[in-house]
Order: C-alpha cells, then sequence, then structure tokens
C-alpha cells in the first residue's frame, strides 16, 4: 500500500513538473519579442521625426561632416518610403487580381489533375527561399533591361506574394458552404455573377486578411531587392529607374559606418508598420470570421 | 459567353504558377551550366576551394552547404525546447483560453518581423552577449547565427503544432483521465502518438524556412569561405553567400553563385514537399 502511494506521489510530482516546464519555457519565448521591440524602440524613438519620414538619405560625406562636427546626421528616408511603397503598390495590383482568380480556380476544381498540381506548386513556390526569388527576377527583369531597376523590384515582390494570396483565398472559398452557389445559381444568376458578386464578398473578410498577411510579410524584404531595385540615395518616383526600399536602406545602413546611426529609425518604422499591419490582420479575422 | 470568358480567366490565372516554378527551374539550370560544366557537377558540391583570383578561378560549394545544413540543424535543436512546450500551451493546457491567446499573438508577431530586424539585433545585442559567456571569440559565427534562426523557426514550429495538438479528440483523452491518468500522461500516451506524424511535418516545414533564411545569417554568420572547423568559427551558409557577392560577380563566379542557388531551391524545394505531403497526410487521419 505504502509502496503505491510513493508510485502516485511521484505520478502527481511529474505531472505537475511538466505543467510548469511548460509554462515557464513558453513565457521565455516572449522575451526575444521584448528584447527586439525594446531595443528598436529604445534606440529609434528620437531619430523618428518629421524630417526622418520626408528627407530623403543623404550621402556618406554629408554624414561624415555631420558626424565629425558632432551634429545629428542631417536626412532620412523618404526615398525608402516611397520606394517602398510604389514596388508593393504595382506588385500588390497585379498580384491581388491573378491570386484571388488562381485561388478560386484551385478551389472550383479541387480534385483535378491540374489543380492538384498548380495546389502543389503554389506551396514550393512559398517555400522557396527569397533570395532565389532575387535571383530568378536578376534573370527574367534585369538582365534583358540591362539594368536594375523598381520595375524589377516590383517583379520579385510579385512572385512572393501570389502563393500566399492563392492559399488564403483557397482555403477560404473551400470553407463556404456549397449552398451558398447553389443558392445564387438557383436564383438564375449567372457562373460568373455567382462568383464574383456572392462567393468573393461573402470571403471578403478573410481574403482581406491573406492580403494584409502577404503585404507585411513581404515589406520586410531584402534579400529579393538587393539585385533587382539595388537601391538609390535620391527620392525616385521612375520605375525603370533603381529605387530604394525601408529594408534596403536598413542594409546600406548596417554596411556603412558613417549613416549607422540612421539604422534604428528606419527599422523603428518598418517594425511598426509590418507589426500594424499583422495585429490589424488579426482583428479583421476575428471580426470577419466564416 | 460571359461564363466561358470568366472560366478562362480562372484557368490563366492559375497557368502563371506551372509557368513561374517550371521558369525557375530551367532558369536556375541553364544559368548554372557554366559551372557545371566547367568544374563537373559533383566536384562542384564536394570541393570546398572558394578562390576569387582571376585566372586561378575555383568554385566549390561544400563550405556553405555545410554551413546551411549545420546552422539548420543546430537552429532546429535549440527550437524544439521551445516550441514544443508552445504549442502544449496553446493546444493543450490553455485550449481556447485568454493566455493561450496571447501567447499566440506574441509567437505570431515573433513570426512577423523582418528577417533583416532579426539580424540588427543580433549583431548589435545578442553578439555582445556571445562575447561575454565567451562562446565564441567574435560574438558572430555559426553558433549566433543558429542562435537567431532558432527564435525565427518558433513560430512556424509551434503554431502549426499546437494545430495538431488542438484536433486530438476529446474521447480519447477523456477515456484515458477516466482510466486514472494524469495529464502528463495523456500527453505522453495519448496526445504525442496521435498528433505525433503532424508534429513532425510541422518541424519539417520549419527546417524549410529555416534553410532558405538569408539576412539574419548574413549579418551574423561572419562570412568566411572555408569549411567551419567548430561550432564556434565563422562560416557561410548557401543563401549567405549569394547574398554577399552576387552584386558583384559575373563569368565564372556569377555561374558559380546560381548554382548554389540552384542547389538551394532543390534542397528546400525537396524538404518542403515532404513536410507538405506529411500534412496533408495527417490531416486525413
Amino acid at each position: 500500500m505504502i509502496v503505491k502511494d510513493n508510485k502516485l506521489q511521484i505520478r502527481k510530482f511529474k505531472n505537475t513538473l511538466l505543467f510548469w516546464t511548460v509554462c515557464i519555457l513558453s513565457g521565455l519565448t516572449a522575451i526575444p519579442l521584448l528584447a527586439i521591440l525594446g531595443e528598436v524602440f529604445i534606440k529609434g524613438w528620437e531619430q523618428l521625426g518629421w524630417s526622418f519620414i520626408t528627407e530623403a538619405t543623404p550621402n556618406a560625406y554629408k554624414a561624415m561632416q555631420a558626424m565629425q562636427a558632432g551634429e545629428t546626421i542631417p536626412g532620412g528616408i523618404a526615398n525608402g518610403i516611397v520606394g517602398t511603397f510604389l514596388m508593393l503598390f504595382l506588385a500588390a495590383i497585379v498580384a491581388i487580381p491573378v491570386g484571388i482568380f488562381c485561388g478560386i480556380c484551385l478551389s472550383e476544381y479541387r480534385g483535378n489533375w491540374f489543380a492538384t498540381i498548380v495546389s502543389y506548386l503554389t506551396d514550393l513556390l512559398q517555400g522557396t527561399p527569397s533570395i532565389i526569388i532575387g535571383i530568378i527576377t536578376y534573370i527574367w527583369v534585369v538582365v534583358p533591361m540591362k539594368g536594375y531597376s523598381a520595375f524589377a523590384g516590383s517583379v520579385a515582390l510579385f512572385i512572393m506574394m501570389l502563393p500566399l494570396i492563392i492559399r488564403s483565398t483557397e482555403e477560404t472559398m473551400k470553407i463556404l458552404p456549397e449552398t451558398l452557389k447553389e443558392a445564387g445559381l438557383a436564383l438564375g444568376g449567372s457562373y460568373w455573377r455567382v462568383m464574383l458578386q456572392v462567393m468573393v464578398p461573402s470571403a471578403f473578410g478573410s481574403i482581406f486578411t491573406g492580403i494584409l498577411l502577404a503585404i507585411s510579410r513581404v515589406v520586410g524584404e531584402t534579400a529579393p531587392l538587393m539585385f533587382t531595385a539595388l537601391g538609390g540615395a535620391a527620392i525616385s518616383w521612375n520605375m525603370a529607374r533603381p529605387m530604394s526600399a525601408v529594408p534596403l536602406l536598413i542594409w546600406e545602413f548596417f554596411n556603412d559606418p558613417n549613416l549607422q546611426s540612421l539604422i534604428w529609425g528606419a527599422s523603428l518604422f518598418l517594425l511598426t508598420f509590418v507589426l500594424c499591419l499583422n495585429l490589424l490582420a488579426k482583428r479583421i479575422a476575428k471580426k470577419w470570421k466564416i | 459567353m460571359q461564363d466561358k470568358i470568366f472560366k478562362a480567366l480562372l484557368i490563366i490565372s492559375a497557368i502563371i504558377i506551372p509557368v513561374i516554378g517550371v521558369g525557375i527551374v530551367f532558369s536556375l539550370v541553364n544559368d548554372a551550366s557554366g559551372a557545371f560544366e566547367h568544374f563537373g557537377f559533383w566536384n562542384f558540391i564536394f570541393s570546398d576551394e572558394w578562390v576569387t583570383t582571376a585566372g586561378k578561378e575555383k568554385y566549390g560549394a561544400l563550405p556553405f552547404i555545410t554551413g546551411t545544413l549545420l546552422t539548420t540543424l543546430l537552429a532546429l535543436l535549440m527550437c524544439i525546447p521551445f516550441s514544443l512546450p508552445v504549442a502544449l500551451f496553446t493546444g493543450e493546457y490553455f485550449k481556447g483560453k485568454k493566455v493561450a491567446t496571447i501567447l499566440s499573438t506574441v509567437v505570431d508577431l515573433l513570426a512577423g518581423i523582418p528577417s533583416i530586424i532579426y539580424g540588427l539585433w543580433g549583431f548589435y545585442a545578442l553578439r555582445h552577449v556571445f562575447m561575454h559567456l565567451n562562446l565564441s571569440p567574435q560574438g558572430s559565427g555559426i553558433l549566433t547565427a543558429a542562435f537567431v534562426l532558432a527564435i525565427m523557426i518558433v513560430p512556424y514550429a509551434a503554431s502549426l503544432s499546437a494545430e495538431f495538438i488542438k484536433m486530438v479528440p476529446s474521447d480519447l483523452k477523456e477515456g484515458a483521465y477516466a482510466m486514472g491518468a494524469t495529464r502528463a500522461e495523456v500527453i505522453r500516451r495519448v496526445v504525442f502518438p496521435m498528433a505525433g506524424s503532424g508534429i513532425f511535418s510541422a518541424y519539417i516545414l520549419a527546417i524549410g524556412r529555416a534553410l532558405g533564411e538569408t539576412m539574419t545569417v548574413t549579418m551574423l554568420i561572419g562570412n568566411t569561405n572555408q569549411m567551419p572547423e567548430t561550432l564556434r568559427t565563422t562560416g557561410n551558409t548557401m543563401a549567405s553567400i549569394i547574398a554577399n557577392q552576387f552584386g558583384e560577380a559575373d563569368g565564372l563566379k556569377l555561374s558559380s553563385l546560381i548554382a548554389i542557388g540552384l542547389l538551394l531551391f532543390l534542397i528546400t524545394a525537396i524538404i518542403n514537399m515532404i513536410g507538405k505531403i506529411l500534412i496533408r497526410r495527417a490531416q486525413h487521419v
């Protein structure tokens, strides 16, 4: 009897031990997030101001002069902000319709051999390292156009966004009840009207969440832009010329000792943007749950 | 008529994906063939020389393949003790509770941080810690890169594992409780055997993430082109050598870098396919 009690004690102890180990280790996972947020906010806060987001990056010489005179480095990341939004905008207006259509196609023809292959390839494309997308866009766009350009950057971002949007659209369309479609068709709606005016609007919340997440995933990408958009010091609106982006600027500041003090402001800007998009997406997903 | 146009549009937009997929393989093979022809396919993979001096150029991928495999494996080992508890926390212990929602938000945000910011954090904060602890002489190197990689893949492994842990039918668990099992025993004897294949596939996909991660590793690994001797030394991965040298490369070097890119693409594609197939199988159980 006593031996048995002892065994029970051990089992109970193991149970408690596992519970607390799980709790403590899970809690530890939050530390990197807090550490990164803390580091970026504390160091970046004082740099972030009106002039930081409206002025272009100074050249290294000007920055060096300011540093030697003990002043704060003039200028900001406006060229990067303009570049990021332009390239992202162009990538998104193509990727969103194509992605939604492809997602509808995959969900409508599920089980079909073609749809199965496309579905697997979408997964494959989604898992492709971003640096490979950079190389591919270099081969496909930069080499034939004989020069780096913002357009090439847009193409790279488009290839990265596409599988994300397809996946979220496909998953959502699959969850929608079949009866919704049947009801629409029974009322005499033509197929395309039912799809675009009944099905897509019903799934809009989830699709929109997917789009926001795709944008937030892509906006911080550096690797695919390094060999495509290249970067540039002035604010540029010309898609045929090299253009900068916020993550590219961070990479530039990281490599140039004269500009290093601009790193944290730019990082704070990027991080805030990405995390807000993420939280917004979560909000919308919760509100418009199917 | 309009329906036909609409259906054609659907198919056309779906064709883009195979076109991109086949195009990637074709372009990479096409541009990498120069390096493979010059050095020989197996020679290129198993050579550890990287000499960029004009006239005596010699390129081999072995140091970078080793670097990639080492960092990924280390990152995986370091990620398990954190991602598994997070999965249990959100999927079993506090399933559906507010704390679980908070933790999964934290983990989601961790997944959202751009890799260049992980790199900055590793370089300016973590590197000094590693130097203090005497883990590596300059603070950067394989170990540092793998540590930050581990943090980056925790979200992927954890959230996917949690999905599978949540799917374990509760009547099975209740049966075990009714037999007098403790929660720890239920997790070990019911949850893990049921969710095991799904959890396994989650880690395969996490490996796929870690293999191709570029910016963080480039900023932290130290970028030296020799075979890494210990975990404390610096090195380079397949992604980081491309990030470092692609910009100013041409001719044979460019072709060699693209060849490394092709190898990286194939490795990640195989790993991801295995992961996806396992996941689809686990979901149908």
